[in-house]
């Protein structure tokens, strides 16, 4: 009977998200438009500008579009966990959280329902850019699009978990800029999802280190393996390693008795 | 059969070195409308996050139908409905899609679940426009929604953090009857914070909270027998302004 309940809370809670994300037709709009941006505008210009050496998973020359399709992936799954934690930060304000916080279900249980909601988001935008890829003429192996899933579930999850937890520390919405400058920025711009880390190397040792290390590269990397058909063991227990550092902190923040939004208090009368 | 649907004992609680909540002890039996009664800044939304578990309580204790909040908190969250002081439907999904996902959460299949909701929205002249967005409906009819929700799946009891608040009279009206209602049809056990005097029935209890500590509490007539004190209205603005205060 317990199973049932549960079963019937992650539909629930799977089948609102993907309920409000379809009512909600400009947020998968601007979800698309800002990798096709970088997609069409960034990479066509910097082509010339960076060239690409052979390294693994790809066999010959590429061009610099083929090289930033997954960290592009990756930025469509970075932005949706980060988005998924604003969603989690505005129904705290609008008291919608509380709703499912009252619910007779373990917390752990209704985070982890609200991440697989949350991924399954970032999966479905991450194929319809494939698609428009495709169109583009950045084609990977028919496989990979199916390998490339379990790829994508991981990393979307691993950043959904990062998006929890920074939810559990962020009491309003007004401190969610912060969010952009000194998470999603910093990330994305010190990971292989634009440069490989090679190029990064030449350029500078420290960033080379902080990319290589950095959860998001390795979320990158197992998604441009797997888009090849290939396995990429480092970036697999890296990034299933990062997924679970912050899934646990983000429960811990939401304990009722531990929670940060205990330590940092209530409002109200 | 009266029974003790909410019983808390010794709750205490703070924010920081902030007393919120001190040494709060008090029953809400079945079959009864208990108000809580409270200026703003008294502790009742405090309150209400500890026995809704938004918080745990670190000093004292809270049972919800026999049940210890802090040890078998699913078995007493499964007893609770709620109706928090903001709105907290989706804007932009139906009524139905509201209270389905709701029914999900308590793990309602979707059958039953269609068929409590029809019974519910009915009793609320609400199920003509189930399938009309959130954001469509005016704050009555959202207030109306919210309570046939928190009984969607049945609970012994309800909670109500000022429901009333920004609503027009009818409206305002409507539900403090619907509410007496279904205490004495279904046995319901109710504690309802307000501010507002005029909600209060004649066979109510009351418990007026004041700076996070009970003033008093009892059947209405029982304050006022013993107090000597003309209405409600006179209880509050005594205990809450007095020299008692």
């Amino acid at each position: 009977m317990r199973v049932l309940h549960y079963w019937r809370a992650t539909i629930g809670i799977v089948g609102r998200e993907l309920l409000r994300f379809l009512h909600q037709r400009e947020r998968f709009v601007s979800a698309l438009v800002r990798p096709l941006v970088w997609l069409f505008v960034f990479a066509a210009g910097f082509r010339a500008a960076l060239g690409i050496a052979i390294a693994p998973p790809y066999e010959t020359y590429i061009l610099y579009e083929v090289y930033i399709t997954p960290g592009l992936l990756g930025m469509i799954l970075l932005f949706n966990g980060m988005q998924s934690s604003l969603s989690m930060v505005y129904d705290r304000e609008m008291g919608s959280m509380r709703m499912l916080m009252v619910c007779p279900l373990p917390r752990w249980f209704l985070l982890c329902s609200k991440l697989i909601a949350g991924t399954a988001v970032g999966v479905l935008q991450s194929y319809a850019f494939l698609g428009i890829a495709w169109l583009y003429d950045i084609q990977a192996p028919l496989m990979g699009y199916v390998w490339i899933l379990p790829a994508l579930v991981l990393a979307g999850m691993m950043l959904g978990a990062l998006g929890l937890l920074l939810s559990s520390f962020i009491k309003h919405l007004e401190n969610f800029a912060g969010v952009m400058n000194f998470v999603i920025f910093p990330l994305f711009f010190m990971s292989t999802a634009l440069y490989p880390l090679w190029k990064i190397k030449e350029s500078s040792e420290v960033l080379y280190t902080l990319a290589q290390y950095n959860p998001f590269s390795q979320a990158v990397e197992l998604i441009r393996f797997a888009l090849y058909e290939q396995f990429n063991q480092q970036a697999l227990l890296f990034t299933g390693a990062a997924f679970l550092l912050f899934m646990g902190a983000a429960i811990m923040g939401y304990n009722p008795s531990k929670g940060m939004m205990v330590k940092k208090g209530g409002g109200g009368d | 059969m009266t029974e003790i649907a909410l019983a808390v004992e010794n709750l205490s609680f703070a924010y920081g070195a902030k007393k919120a909540l001190d040494a709060l002890s008090f029953n809400v039996q079945s079959g009864e409308c208990t108000i809580l009664l409270g200026p703003n800044g008294a502790g009742k939304s405090t309150l209400f996050s500890l026995i809704t578990r938004l918080y745990d309580a670190r000093a004292g204790r809270i049972e919800l139908c026999g049940f210890d909040l802090k040890k078998q908190s699913l078995q007493a969250l499964a007893r609770l409905g709620v109706v928090f002081q903001q709105t907290t439907l989706d804007p932009d999904l139906s009524v139905t899609q509201n209270l389905r996902y709701h029914a999900a959460l308590h793990g309602i299949g979707r059958k039953a679940a269609d068929k409590r909701i029809q019974e519910e929205l009915e009793r609320l002249a609400m199920f003509e426009r189930r399938g009309e967005k959130v954001r469509q409906l005016n704050g009555g009819h959202k207030r109306r929604v919210e309570i046939a929700r928190a009984l969607l799946h049945k609970p012994s009891l309800l909670l109500l953090d000022e429901p009333t608040v920004g609503l027009d009279m009818p409206s305002r009206q409507a539900i403090v009857s619907h509410v007496h209602d279904l205490v004495k049809q279904q046995n319901l056990a109710v504690l309802w914070a307000t501010h507002l005097i005029d909600e209060i029935a004649a066979d109510d209890s009351l418990i007026v909270l004041h700076k996070g500590q009970v003033k008093a509490s009892g059947k209405l007539s029982e304050i006022l027998q013993t107090t000597g004190w003309a209405d409600p209205g006179q209880v509050f603005q005594k205990l809450t302004q007095g020299p008692q205060a």
